[in-house]
């Protein structure tokens, strides 16, 4: 079967702010430039982030990127490269005033300057007391920013293929990288995308679990992409659980809220942080107030009729500052969960948000992998930036705002690489006469499946495993329960079944697509999980309960072949500041 | 709880028609997009857009008991039965529920619908008083899901000429930005019978914005801008 080729400069895979921040320095280089998308861009889900985008801009009082950079390794607990760190605290006051200059929304103080709210595990003078970082439009930061930098896309005549998957990477006998297989989803065609250089933002998979602030469409699919290519996937057993989604719903209630001065209380009115964290109280790092609220739930300490919420409280703030600050949560808590923040308590639980791990990259978003004893060898012609790479900047437990930060700088220093590498390298390399081999093949056996597995069946499975063994509190008999649970599910999900065979926008065969790229996280996920004997950040233990950096100061790589686990080494070397030692970490 | 939901694809039917779902509704059913995802379990040949399930990317606007809403934010509680669902009015219809935006953006493209200030850029942020910010909101926050422009029948006639409320939306948030050097070019543009004064404020737009903005009066501002700067 031969199919369309389509040649480019570069492909970009995800059309969310990483990959539009990286599109815009490919177009504005005036390469020939494909964006895929799996949804039209302004609704991939970095539009739902709220509190705001971390940088040392000092409007509110002094500041620092060095504090900056110090709060993310703390954050990260100590398992982030501090040269990737030093990067994104350096770039961001810069790639935040870029984004103004594209028209961002930014609320503005009196003197006209960018308004900062407080953020959680964000301080002044490495650790004293809490610091205004985060530049916010109300609560629609992310919002603001998608379409921001879609408008400047539409400036700089980027090319969009919108609602086209992308199904596989192409990669040759050298391990060169030359594009993707796409599946455009208005008409059922597949074709090849050829690229001198790809770049994946593909975003994070929160839909492995059961309960999630994210999308549907966050369903791993570059990750699934490149496991499958054979490239590693790092630290993956580190997800954060947002301390407040609302109970049932899922919904996202940002950390702004405490950044504005809310708190959380237990059944009993108590505000029970300050037993957890003394200093920074509700604005500790979220690993640490997401454990607190689990702590309090499962000891009795939960409200409702069940125990099993707390209740988020920000009445004190009076209608002014919700309706100026916070005017999408007060939008959501009437929506999602009855209660008006003006004069009731929102009930809140810690919900999957964020995915730590992904496809190992160094700070330069080219993606790295094990090769010739070097763990950080580059893959040519590969390139990751935002929620779906591992720089890594948030090693254990990612800081509030840093985000956002991250596909801006990321997004944009990836970009940077593509121009700078494909300046050095001309034209295009042949496609090897597989290249669509393993998309194709999957393809026929999802069409010609056969009393098969129903594709939401294996998918609610899934979630419930991942869900009940991989949470907030890890148990060893429980993951590895997991493991098994999961290669089963795993086997299932090779025999999806799907009765819709219509070539047009088929969305049953783009979710038994997506199954596919979900079922490479969880999998990665709990093996990950399973195997790191120690707690650490996001990442908590019942029989391992402390951080161990004689044995665990490294970062996991997972190779899909045959489950396969390596390690490498974090890198404690900043590029220019100095090294920030391990200590014990308290809020 | 009983659904009629518009069916259509070219594949396999010469033409559309209704059909009939009753779904097992959970108490963990909130929303409208909750009996869909119900319904897709149950069908799996039933086709939308459907992605952030909280209003604020866009994609699940459809036509609702007669109105343009948002599934993911329209209660069940609020709905009567039989629930009739069609896909969002004016617009060709690729597949059930899916709809072609082409022509809805290229509109929106139209309008330049970005910030347009040629001095060179100054090495800290440009500064915007709050007041002058203040002028953004109701404006900026806009997702694009073209329920007021698909509830406009200046839209329906002529969505090839006419911007269309979600559009002049966007055109009035740039014209509004104190940020923003090109508002002669951008009233210059919209001055055509077509363009712009073809909405006859009919209100439809501000009826049915999810998101409780009022593109009738962004509409209305910029026309009195016209007004202004031609006596």
């Amino acid at each position: 079967m031969s199919l369309t080729v389509r040649k480019y400069d570069a492909v970009v895979v995800g059309a969310g702010g990483a990959g539009l921040r990286a599109a815009l320095q490919l177009s504005e280089a005036g390469l020939k430039t494909a964006v895929l998308s799996k949804v039209f861009p302004t609704r991939s889900h970095t539009v739902a982030a709220q509190g705001g985008v971390g940088a040392a801009l000092g409007n509110m009082g002094e500041d620092n990127w060095l504090w900056h950079m110090y709060d993310t390794v703390k954050g990260s607990d100590w398992l982030g490269d501090q040269d990737a760190i030093e990067f994104l605290c350096r770039e961001a006051p810069g790639a935040v005033v870029e984004l103004e200059h594209y028209g961002m929304p930014f609320d503005r103080n009196d003197n006209g300057t960018i308004y900062q709210r407080p953020f959680g595990g964000h301080s002044m003078n490495f650790g004293e007391r809490a610091v205004q970082r985060s530049c916010c439009a109300a609560d629609r930061t992310g919002h603001a920013m998608l379409h921001t930098l879609y408008q400047r896309n539409i400036r700089a005549r980027t090319q969009f293929f919108v609602e086209w998957m992308a199904l596989d990477l192409i990669r040759d006998a050298s391990g060169q990288v030359l594009g993707v297989t796409a599946l455009e989803m208005e008409t059922g065609e597949i074709s090849i995308l050829q690229a001198r250089a790809t770049i994946f933002a593909t975003g994070g998979a929160g839909r492995i679990f059961w309960s999630t602030t994210n999308a549907f469409i966050n369903t791993g699919d570059g990750l699934g992409m490149a496991a499958r290519a054979g490239i590693p996937l790092e630290d993956m057993e580190f997800w954060q659980f947002h301390p407040t989604g609302v109970a049932g719903a899922g919904v996202l209630i940002t950390e702004g809220v405490r950044g504005e001065g809310g708190y959380l209380l237990n059944k009993d009115g108590e505000r029970f942080m300050e037993r957890y964290a003394p200093n920074l109280k509700d604005l500790a790092s979220r690993d640490v107030v997401a454990r607190a609220m689990a702590t309090e739930i499962k000891e009795g300490r939960g409200a409702g009729k069940d125990g099993d919420y707390v209740l988020l409280k920000l009445d004190h703030l009076g209608p002014e500052v919700i309706d100026k600050r916070l005017p999408g949560i007060r939008e959501i808590a009437k929506k999602f969960a009855d209660v008006d923040p003006v004069k009731d308590l929102i009930p809140v639980v810690p919900t999957v948000h964020y995915q730590m791990g992904g496809i190992p990259t160094n700070y330069f978003g080219e993606v790295v992998a094990p090769a010739n004893g070097n763990p950080n060898s580059v893959v040519p012609g590969f390139y990751a930036a935002g929620e779906c790479a591992c720089a890594s900047v948030h090693g254990a437990n990612r800081l509030g705002t840093n985000s956002l930060t991250d596909l801006l700088v990321f997004g944009k220093a990836s970009g940077d690489s593509v121009v700078r590498y494909l300046a050095a390298n001309r034209g295009h390399k042949d496609l090897p006469k597989d290249a669509a081999d393993l998309t194709l093949s999957r393809l026929a056996r999802l069409d010609s499946q056969k009393g098969g597995e129903n594709v939401s069946e294996v998918a609610k499975e899934m979630r419930r495993t991942m869900q009940a063994h991989c949470g907030v509190f890890r148990f060893p008999d429980m993951l590895v329960e997991g493991v098994k649970k999961i290669r089963a599910v795993a086997d299932r999900a090779t025999r999806t079944e799907i009765k819709d065979k219509s070539k047009v926008f088929n969305t049953a065969r783009v979710e038994a697509l997506e199954v596919d790229n979900l079922i490479e996280v969880a999998r990665s996920t709990m093996v990950s999980a399973e195997a790191r004997k120690e707690s650490r950040g996001a990442h908590d233990r019942a029989d391992f309960a402390k951080r161990d950096d004689v044995n665990w100061l490294k970062h996991t790589l997972w190779f899909k072949d045959g489950d396969r686990m390596e390690y490498k080494p974090v890198t404690l070397k900043p590029m220019t500041a100095e090294s920030i030692e391990p200590k014990v970490r308290t809020y | 709880m009983l659904f009629r939901v518009y069916r259509y694809d070219p594949d396999k039917d010469a033409q559309p028609r209704m059909q009939e779902y009753n779904v097992q509704i959970e108490h963990t059913d909130r929303m409208l997009l909750d009996a869909l995802v119900r319904i897709k379990e149950m069908d799996d040949s039933l086709s939308l857009r459907r992605s952030c399930r909280e209003g604020v990317c866009g994609s699940d606007a459809m036509n609702i008991n007669g109105k343009n809403g948002l599934a993911c934010i329209t209660k069940l509680v609020d709905l009567k039965e039989p629930v009739e669902l069609r896909p969002l009015p004016g617009l060709p219809v690729i597949r059930d529920l899916i709809v072609d935006m082409t022509q809805f953006f290229k509109q929106y493209n139209s309008v330049k619908p970005y910030l347009i200030n040629d001095d060179p850029a100054p090495e800290t942020e440009r500064l915007q008083s709050p007041k002058d910010r203040e002028e953004l909101d109701g404006l900026y926050e806009c997702i694009l899901c073209a329920c007021c422009s698909t509830a406009c029948p200046s839209f329906w006639w002529n969505p090839d000429k006419y911007v269309g409320p979600a559009g002049l939306l966007q055109a009035y948030r740039f014209i509004a930005d104190s940020r923003d050097q090109a508002t002669a070019a951008r009233l210059d543009d919209l001055e055509d019978p077509y363009r712009l004064f073809r909405c006859h404020t009919i209100m439809n737009c501000t009826d049915v914005c999810p998101k409780g903005l009022n593109p009738a009066l962004a509409i209305g501002k910029i026309k009195t801008m016209m007004v202004k700067r031609s006596v």
